[in-house]
């Protein structure tokens, strides 16, 4: 513990906070959305609408939860790996207030409207330069750090992390260029075919470099510490890394396929999608095997219960999608429930799966105490996966349903169901998600309350100890 | 080697990302946009349209209905012509959507009268039973207007004086309205793609009873928003006595009518139940 002595941690506490508070809201959310879709009179214009609340549930959860969390990791992982502290705990302080501001700031103009509608970069110009200038602070901060480390190696989850800090900068520049009208409008600077086609290289990469290679930093780095076997292989680790953050780039028009964005494009998307599979289970082996002998720890530590569920999670993430990605069955999916069944199980499995074992880890790591209850932590377990898998499977089975009524014909070639016919089809599956996200939403509130405790009772005993 | 050198790692990262960026995100602004896959129809937004779409954005409407019509079956059949690059030259920021929560808009133009969207647009329920569209009924506020010089202005779209003061007056429904009428609609796609009915129009059903409950129940689910249960009329005519041949009530069904603000049914339901409809309406004005 005395090595401890020298970390910035109570930065690291409080992105961790907050990052559960932005969690909780995005999730709620994401009840609320769900269940107006299946019962539209919960709509109460003009704000608590479908169409404004759901950029909110998305930023909240990409930006407030996700992002929230990885900078409290970055800045753990970093300095640990480094081993020495952050080369700024004044910037990163300004950092969490700053982040705070943003979140906040976000949530409030989209909730008024403010939204430049281009899915995960909504944000209007202004509160887009604020994400900017906290991304910059953040990234010197860590930039620093590894510059001026003490271990002369660099650890894979160091190379995550300096390429999630590069690749998001590039993406959320040239996606968010403006012409501004005032201080609450402004236009895309590109347009029709070409914003388009921007949007979804930006948006495909956000998936890239936000919810993939910080995950990843984070699994590579807390698997082995809650294990304490190192990871299989180093070498398929740098192979798999190189390869990943050099293919991730060609794959945003397969969100265009069929459209009239150039087919090259389209195809290059498609094959780069495909071959993103190996990459992607390099790292899914790298846990597996990992985990040789020592699968008992299944059993015995709820840890890498989350741990290996969450890169088990990743793993057919990255068979559905490049699937997705081809364009006969993207002709038939697409548009359809199955895409959120899709995505669902990336962010509630995969991403926060990793993020709530690298915070059941890290907090009582912080705090100088025991988790509050491992009971109430594996019952959380069995509810998120409960939830996420209720979420999914519906979805995917709407889909499914939707598209195939969507196709169907008549002998005289006209079509055998209108929309409307389809859609009146897809309530029992929202009613079923709707079920999902509640299940999901009863067991972060169960984490929550856990880590809280576990945080009190830390605080009490350092309280103890002074006095 | 590189892990020891995060300077040249980060250069390295830098660069491995730029590759793919380059080659399918830079580059292809050669090629998109290119005047040759200009369409001369195709007309910049009027002040009013605009702030229609702007409108639209500011509600998130793209959250659940797409603007891109595929060139696939399913899509041309129920939607109608697919999407053109040349299309949405205008679309800063374009507005294809990822998810049809409802149908696709990108052909909504010139489909309904104005009357059906402010309908629509108030109450979706009553015009769409068991839609789940939330109802935007305060849209029926006065329109924000101080801004919409300007708005032309960056976007160098053409405008007159007259174009402005089109806009005093109006509401953010007339403006919706204006925005739904104009989407999809610069290229004639209606009348060049208007199905031809040729051949025999003889009703293979006239006089059979046993259609009749299935061409109420069609009549219902399509026609009565605009016709009325009753028939009696409201955003279209009465029908209740319609003294037509049943081969002009197909027609007119069949390949619609857009001067008239009544959309082609015939890819949407086919022949046959169309005349079960047809069957349906004449036995109305026998009784």
């Amino acid at each position: 513990m005395n090595q401890q002595e020298g970390y910035e941690d109570d930065v690291v506490k409080g992105f961790i906070i907050w990052s559960m508070v932005w969690g909780l809201v995005a999730v709620l959310l994401g009840v609320v959305i769900s269940f107006q879709i299946a019962f539209p009179q919960l709509n109460l214009p003009p704000y608590l609408t479908y169409g404004r609340l759901r950029p909110i549930h998305t930023n909240a959860g990409i930006f407030g939860w996700g992002i929230g969390s990885f900078m409290a990791f970055f800045i753990y992982i970093t300095q640990r790996l480094t081993k020495r502290s952050l080369w700024s705990p004044a910037l990163a302080r300004v950092q969490l207030w700053l982040f705070n501001v943003v979140i906040a700031l976000a949530a409030v103009t989209l909730l008024l409207g403010m939204n430049r509608s281009k899915e995960y970069a909504e944000l209007e110009w202004p509160v887009a330069l604020l994400v900017v200038v906290l991304w910059v602070i953040f990234s010197v901060n860590i930039v620093m750090t590894v510059v001026k480390r003490r271990e002369e190696q660099m650890y894979i989850s160091l190379w995550y992390i300096l390429a999630t800090l590069v690749g998001v900068a590039v993406l959320y520049l040239v996606n968010n260029a403006a012409i501004p009208i005032s201080l609450t409008k402004s236009y895309s600077a590109y347009a029709g075919a070409n914003d388009a086609n921007v949007q979804w290289w930006y948006g495909h990469n956000a998936v890239a470099m936000v919810l993939t290679t910080p995950p990843l930093a984070i699994f590579y780095y807390f698997l082995p510490k809650s294990t304490g076997v190192p990871i299989y292989s180093h070498r398929m680790g740098v192979i798999a890394f190189w390869s990943l953050i050099f293919m991730y780039l060609w794959t945003g028009a397969h969100h265009l396929l069929w459209t009239p964005v150039p087919d090259w494009v389209q195809t290059l998307a498609m094959a780069f999608s495909v071959m993103l599979i190996a990459p992607s289970w390099a790292a899914v082996f790298n846990g597996y095997f990992s985990m040789n002998g020592q699968w008992q720890q299944m059993r015995d530590n709820y840890l890498v219960k989350f741990l290996i569920f969450g890169i088990t999670f990743y793993g057919l993430q990255t068979l559905q999608g490049p699937s997705q990605a081809i364009r006969t069955f993207s002709a038939f999916i697409h548009y359809t429930d199955w895409v959120p069944g899709h995505v669902h199980m990336g962010t509630l499995g995969w991403v926060s799966l990793v993020l709530f074992a690298a915070i059941y880890y890290t907090v009582p790591k912080i705090y100088r105490t025991e988790i509050h209850s491992i009971p109430m932590a594996n019952l959380h377990f069995w509810l998120a996966v409960t939830g996420q898998l209720m979420f999914s499977i519906s979805m995917w089975i709407s889909g499914v349903q939707q598209a195939a009524m969507l196709n169907a014909t008549n002998p005289d070639g006209s079509l055998h169901y209108s929309f409307m016919e389809t859609l009146v089809e897809l309530y029992p599956y929202w009613h079923v998600r709707a079920l999902g996200g509640v299940i999901y939403l009863a067991g972060l509130v169960l984490f929550i309350y856990n880590i809280a405790k576990t945080m009190s009772r830390g605080n009490t005993l350092a309280a103890a100890q002074k006095a | 080697m590189i892990e020891k050198k995060p300077i040249i790692f980060l250069l390295l990262a830098t660069m491995a990302i730029l590759v793919g960026t380059v080659v399918t995100m830079v580059a292809p602004f050669k090629w998109i946009n290119d005047p040759k896959l200009a369409i001369a129809s195709v007309k910049p937004y009027t002040p009013l349209q605009l702030e229609g779409r702007d409108i639209y954005i500011r509600e998130g409407c793209n959250n659940c209905h797409t603007q891109m019509v595929r060139p696939l079956l399913s899509d041309t059949e129920r939607y109608g012509e697919y999407s053109k690059s040349g299309e949405f030259a205008y679309d800063q920021p374009h507005l294809w959507g990822s998810r049809r929560n409802g149908p696709d808009l990108a052909r909504i133009g010139g489909k309904y009268p104005d009357a059906w969207h402010v309908k629509h647009m108030k109450d979706p329920r009553s015009m769409v039973p068991r839609s789940n569209m939330p109802a935007y009924a305060f849209l029926e506020q006065p329109l924000d207007t101080g801004l919409s010089e300007k708005k032309m202005k960056a976007l160098k779209f053409p405008y007159t004086r007259a174009d402005l003061d089109e806009l005093s007056g109006k509401t953010e429904m007339d403006a919706m309205v204006a925005y739904m009428q104009k989407v999809g609609n610069d290229i004639p796609w209606r009348k060049t793609g208007r199905a031809e009915v040729l051949g025999e129009l003889d009703n293979p059903f006239q006089d059979n009873m046993a259609v009749l409950p299935e061409g109420k129940e069609l009549y219902l689910q399509h026609c009565a928003q605009c016709h009325g249960e009753d028939l009696k009329g409201e955003v279209g005519p009465g029908l209740e006595d319609l003294d037509q041949p049943d081969s002009a009530v197909f027609n007119i069904i069949y390949v619609g009518s857009p001067e008239a603000g009544m959309p082609a049914y015939g890819d949407s339901l086919g022949k046959e139940r169309i005349w079960k409809l047809v069957t349906y309406l004449k036995s109305v004005h026998r009784r």
